[in-house]
């Protein structure tokens, strides 16, 4: 048998040639940078907030205003974040019985179940675990979840069914799980609790029970 | 019996079947796992729970290998 020479390099990573691979180190300056930002949205605001009450009580209603940008934006970058985990429209009834049975083939009970409830299939990685749902990953590692934006690609325009949507990314994630992230795109990385509150609430017992 | 799947819009559908002590039946295997890689198509089989691997050419003694689309970043 002749396997990738490439020692299980995922084969999609000459498409983003340009990126650095993405390491648990790489990841870990990410995250931070993630943290920078939303630190950086949210202080002004408070600061603001804070000195017009101090300059006069009648500019309260400037600092409620100061105070809902400071929460209002970290939120909304966790809700872009949340959206890959959403579900496309369902194939044919008899495409998506036989989907998931192949899914449920490389997976085991406990997960085949959580898929069953959240849609989303839990898979431990080096770098956390992963919950992989049909257009994209959450990544959880300790407190922190990052949210990654990927799906397989369909050119024929051919509507791939759910599990098969899932397993191209479950199987990918498993071939090279460092390429996998450098293949997709980080759309937030934050709290766990700014994600879960953004999730559907079926969702949320995914993350809850890898967590 | 080995199986090359492909996974399509029906769920997946069946490419080839094949037994390594019927070569009428590999060379038609080893035709069909040709033409999808053609098509862009790449070659997975899994190695026990949470590995899978990318093959190149057709693993003979794999009972199951399935044929992916590429993943891009959304």
């Amino acid at each position: 048998m002749a396997t990738d020479a490439s020692a299980g390099l995922l084969p999609e990573l000459a498409n983003v040639y340009w990126r650095p691979r993405m390491t648990r180190d790489r990841l870990r300056r990410r995250e931070r940078l993630w943290t920078l930002t939303t630190l950086a949205h949210v202080v002004p605001f408070v600061a603001v907030a804070i000195g017009m009450l101090l300059l006069s009580p009648l500019a309260a209603p400037v600092s409620l205003a100061a105070l809902a940008h400071a929460w209002l934006i970290p939120a909304l970058y966790a809700r872009r974040g949340a959206t890959v985990t959403r579900s496309l429209q369902p194939g044919a009834d008899g495409a998506e019985r036989v989907s998931l049975g192949l899914l449920g083939d490389l997976v085991d009970h406990d997960a085949r179940e959580l898929h069953a409830r959240t849609g989303l299939v839990p898979e431990p990685g080096t770098l956390g675990t992963w919950l992989v749902g049909e257009v994209g990953a959450l990544l959880v590692s300790g407190r922190r979840v990052s949210c990654w934006c990927v799906r397989a690609t369909d050119p024929e325009g051919a509507r791939l069914p759910s599990g098969d949507r899932v397993a191209h990314l479950l199987l990918a994630l498993r071939c090279d799980e460092e390429g996998f992230a450098t293949v997709a795109n980080l759309a937030f990385s934050g709290a766990r609790w700014r994600v879960r509150r953004r999730l559907p609430k079926h969702q949320r017992a995914a993350l809850d029970a890898v967590a | 019996m080995s199986r090359l799947i492909r996974m399509d819009g029906s769920g997946h559908t069946t490419l080839a079947e094949w037994t390594t002590d019927d070569p009428a039946s590999v060379e038609v295997a080893v035709a069909a796992f040709r033409a999808e890689l053609d098509q862009g198509s790449i070659a997975m089989v899994t190695r026990g729970p949470g590995h899978a691997e990318h093959v190149r050419e057709l693993p003979l003694d794999e009972q199951l290998v399935i044929m992916r689309r590429p993943i891009a970043g959304g």
